[in-house]
């Protein structure tokens, strides 16, 4: 295994440098940086050519050049990397250093968002194949393929951004808008749950109710403008995890498990108030860290008491539900900030930013309301970077669980007389996730690439914006520092693709050659 | 196929029936029929193709088009992309000047009637017809596709099957290659290229972008051909005689062709976003040329004032991208054996009643 690594990442090592050499050529050739100089009317504009050259070391031939450079990007492995120097005199490393995490926030959080709706919609799809909600996904999944992302961002900002900010300035729902959300929230979870034509009207009608009637209470209740869950409804949304993770990891029948998951809710419901006095008190990343802990500690230990034998599936059962209660609580508490945050000078009521990566002009210290601009500034390109992605996991899961469906040893589950959950959840469900966990890796790379048009609209200032300058300006350093980390993430990404898929399926042996 | 799956029939008495209406309906039809039939079938693929038909006729017959510089379309469209006719005032919504004249609703329900009208995507800032704009521009976006589409398809087809074929040291020199290619995001390698060699032409850009396009289909093909070069048949070829040459064109590349059809179409869609990506970034087609992509980059600010300038050419590259993704899930549908068509009640029925039938005679 190890000798397998290192012969890989041998191999790996001389695509990038051969890739970087070509590139680094192309580069070179296709553009002469001193041209915008020679055509200037600067009186010292000789001196500038020469002192450009010189630091840029224009008098090497590029080939030659790129030597130099790997030299420099070498250093990597002795602590000192050197991307060289910008065309402003400042470092390519300090550049990327700063752009890198923008990027990666800006791709994550898309990511993680894509996989989560693409798996769960595809898998309901594949299960209710042939459906009308099949069908109407598939269409939505072409349509999302389809779309020009830049063209989705000038929509997004329009009726999204613009049009929800006019909307809080005074947060009325009108009565037509109730009835839409209302009946659009009983079409589809009337279409995902299915079922015979009874039950779907059941579900129909209970679904459009609850969704009307809860956004007609928290209009009344002038909710858009003072969000917040509150303890019992943070209690009540961590019971229903609690029952919606049990039944789908062990099933409801595991007594144990549901007792577990229970405790971990009742630890939910205890902590929120000296949770919330210590967000307040004791701001940072360490106080949600603190929080995160507790109930997970909660849920192992619960875990471990209330199990006599398969402990591990009920540990995880236990330790999932306080992950996600943790989760509500932090979003209950984002959502308590919401106020003070609107009423800041810099926000002044327009809460969903069309562009850029944070507010310059907010001026405070505190955690949260400095966090949630954060969150919302992301609001707006993770939307658009989704809808794009996720359309892709949606076909790909459905495909692949509708083919893993159709083997024999599934047959074999389901007349040995499990139930149904079992069979789709431990037979099905696991072997779907073969393939797709070295699709979501390989994806993940080549996001990072498309964000180049993400933050051009959205006016983020991430590693697309240095390719942008870099380009513009004929600036070779920049360029190729943009080059080496996004064709390093991507190489990378394949050899962890290879080794997981090694990891997950045991029918692939990856010392042997391959 | 139709003989053996007779056979099993035979042989084996417990057959689902719906084993039995689908082996029904491809009996004694050829490879290439059942493939029709069975895209045929598939509606959303059928009135897609006849969507980019229309689109394709429609936009490249409306203005004058020059192929390879020779052979010449006139175009019935009264504008060109060159005319500055005055910019149309009156009747405009919130004071703008130069919005679109197309009518959809018939004069009976109150509307102006169905027709064109003097500029039905309205003008641009100086008066540009933006209807010739938008044709123009989709002229561009669908030949740079095509022509990505074909180089891309034929390279990968071409490097596919050789290293698939031969294995060995070629394989591996080819796959490292395409592995050279891969590290690179191709929005990235299209901006540099486009952006200092976009002043030549889309046509260039074009070759340019096909020429790094083609690494995925080429992983796929290479796949199909180690699979198929194992089976019996190119043995039985290769103990009649046949040559290198022979098998692979006659014996495996026909039994590749589904997937390269496929991965072809999503090549083309694929096309088309990334050239109308780049001309949006300003990498791509250049003005004073025209391409979708450059239009919207052009207009995204005046969307609150004048949307017509933002919705047209989004909507041609939606609906040409569109067709393009359904055409190819119908075609993988076709070509695909596994695949199989839903089957109806009413049949499943019919089937059950027959075998019980045939059961009660014996």
């Amino acid at each position: 295994m190890f000798a397998f690594i290192m012969r890989r990442l041998g191999v790996l090592g001389v695509i990038l440098m051969g890739s970087s050499f070509i590139l680094y050529n192309l580069a070179a050739y296709s553009g002469d940086p001193l041209a915008d100089l020679k055509t200037s009317t600067d009186p010292n504009r000789d001196f500038l050519m020469i002192s450009l050259s010189r630091e840029l070391q224009l008098d090497v031939p590029p080939p030659a050049r790129y030597f130099l450079w790997l030299k420099g990007v070498l250093g990597l492995f002795v602590g000192h990397a050197n991307f060289g120097m910008t065309r402003e005199g400042a470092t390519v490393g300090a550049d990327l250093a700063q752009a890198i995490p923008v990027t990666l926030r800006l791709v994550l959080a898309s990511t993680i968002l894509a996989i989560v709706m693409g798996i769960g919609i595809g898998v309901v799809t594949a299960l209710r194949q042939y459906s009308r909600f099949d069908y109407s996904m598939t269409f939505v999944s072409f349509l999302m393929f389809s779309l020009p992302i830049f063209w989705v961002a000038v929509l997004l900002k329009q009726y999204l951004a613009i049009s929800f900010n006019n909307f809080l300035r005074e947060p009325n729902v009108p009565l037509k808008g109730l009835f839409l959300l209302a009946l659009a929230s009983g079409i589809f979870w009337a279409s995902v749950i299915g079922g015979t034509r009874k039950t779907f009207w059941t579900v129909f009608g209970t679904a459009t109710l609850i969704a009307g009637g809860m956004v007609a209470i928290m209009d009344a209740m002038n909710w858009f403008l003072h969000p917040g869950l509150g303890p019992i409804i943070v209690g009540g949304l961590s019971v229903g995890i609690a029952y919606g993770v049990t039944q789908l990891s062990v099933g409801i029948t595991n007594k144990a498990a549901l007792r577990a998951s229970l405790t971990v809710s009742a630890a939910t419901l205890l902590v929120y108030y000296p949770a919330n006095w210590v967000f307040d008190n004791h701001q940072g990343a360490l106080g949600v860290f603190a929080i995160f802990s507790i109930l997970i500690t909660v849920g192992v230990f619960a875990g471990i008491s209330f199990s006599k034998i398969d402990r591990g599936p009920i540990i995880r059962t236990a330790v999932l539900t306080a992950f996600l209660s943790s989760i509500i609580i932090v979003v209950d508490k984002f959502m308590q900030t919401w106020q003070p945050y609107m009423e800041t000078d810099a926000i002044n009521y327009r809460p969903v930013p069309t562009i850029g990566q944070r507010s310059d002009l907010l001026d405070t210290q505190d955690f949260w309301v400095s966090n949630l601009d954060l969150v919302m500034h992301l609001f707006l390109p993770t939307v658009a970077l989704t809808l794009i992605s996720f359309a892709g996991y949606i076909r790909y899961s459905r495909g692949t669980l509708l083919e893993v469906l159709n083997q024999d040893y599934i047959r074999t589950a389901r007349a040995k007389g499990l139930t149904e959950r079992t069979v789709i959840m431990r037979h099905a469900f696991r072997n779907t996730m073969i393939p797709l966990t070295t699709i979501m890796v390989v994806d993940f790379a080549g996001v990072i690439g498309g964000a180049l048009i993400t933050e051009r609209v959205f006016g983020w200032s991430g590693m697309g914006t240095l390719f942008y300058r870099g380009i513009l300006s004929f600036d070779l350093n920049l360029l190729m520092g943009v080059f080496f980390v996004t064709s390093t993430l991507s190489v990378l990404a394949n050899l962890v693709a290879d080794l997981l898929y090694s990891a997950l399926d045991p029918r692939i042996r990856v010392g042997s050659g391959a | 196929m139709a003989r053996t799956s007779k056979k099993s029939t035979e042989s084996t008495e417990v057959l689902s029936g719906e084993n039995a209406i689908s082996n029904r309906e491809v009996e004694g039809l050829s490879q290439g029929q059942i493939v029709r039939r069975r895209f045929f079938r598939h509606r959303a693929a059928v009135i897609s193709l006849v969507t980019i038909i229309s689109i394709v006729i429609f936009v490249f017959s409306a203005l004058d088009f020059r192929l390879f510089g020779v052979w010449r379309i006139h175009g019935w469209w009264k504008w060109t992309t060159e005319d500055l006719p005055e910019l149309r005032v009156g009747d405009c919504p919130g004071g703008t000047v130069g919005c679109p004249t197309i009518s959809l609703r018939p004069q009976f329900l109150g509307g102006a009637g169905i027709g064109l009208g003097t500029h039905p995507f309205g003008q641009d800032d100086i008066g540009h017809d933006f209807f010739a704009l938008v044709m123009k521009g989709a002229q561009r976006s669908l030949s740079v596709m095509v022509v990505i589409g074909f180089l891309g398809g034929t390279i990968g087809t071409i490097v596919g099957s050789i290293s698939g074929f031969y294995r060995g040291k070629i394989d591996s020199i080819l796959m490292r290659l395409v592995d050279f290619m891969i590290t690179v995001p191709a929005v990235l390698i299209g901006s540099v290229i486009g952006y200092h060699y976009g002043n030549l032409g889309a046509i260039f850009l074009a070759f340019y972008l096909g020429l790094f396009a083609w690494t995925g289909l080429s992983r796929l093909v290479r796949g199909e051909f180690l699979t198929l070069r194992e089976r019996e048949f190119v043995d039985a070829a290769r103990v009649a005689g046949a040559s290198n040459r022979r098998i692979i064109f006659k014996h495996i590349l026909p039994n590749a062709v589904g997937i390269i059809i496929v991965s072809v179409t999503l090549l083309l869609s694929g096309a088309i976003l990334l050239e109308t990506a780049l001309s949006y970034l300003g990498f791509g087609v250049v003005p004073p040329d025209v391409s979708l992509g450059l239009l919207i980059s052009q207009y995204q600010d005046s969307f609150t004032t004048r949307p017509w300038l933002f919705w047209y050419p989004g909507f041609f590259i939606i609906s040409i991208a569109l067709s393009i993704n359904f055409i190819g899930d119908g075609l993988r549908d076709a070509f695909d054996p596994r695949q199989r068509r839903r089957i109806s009640k009413k049949e499943r029925q019919e089937s059950a009643t027959a075998r019980k039938l045939a059961q009660a005679d014996e």
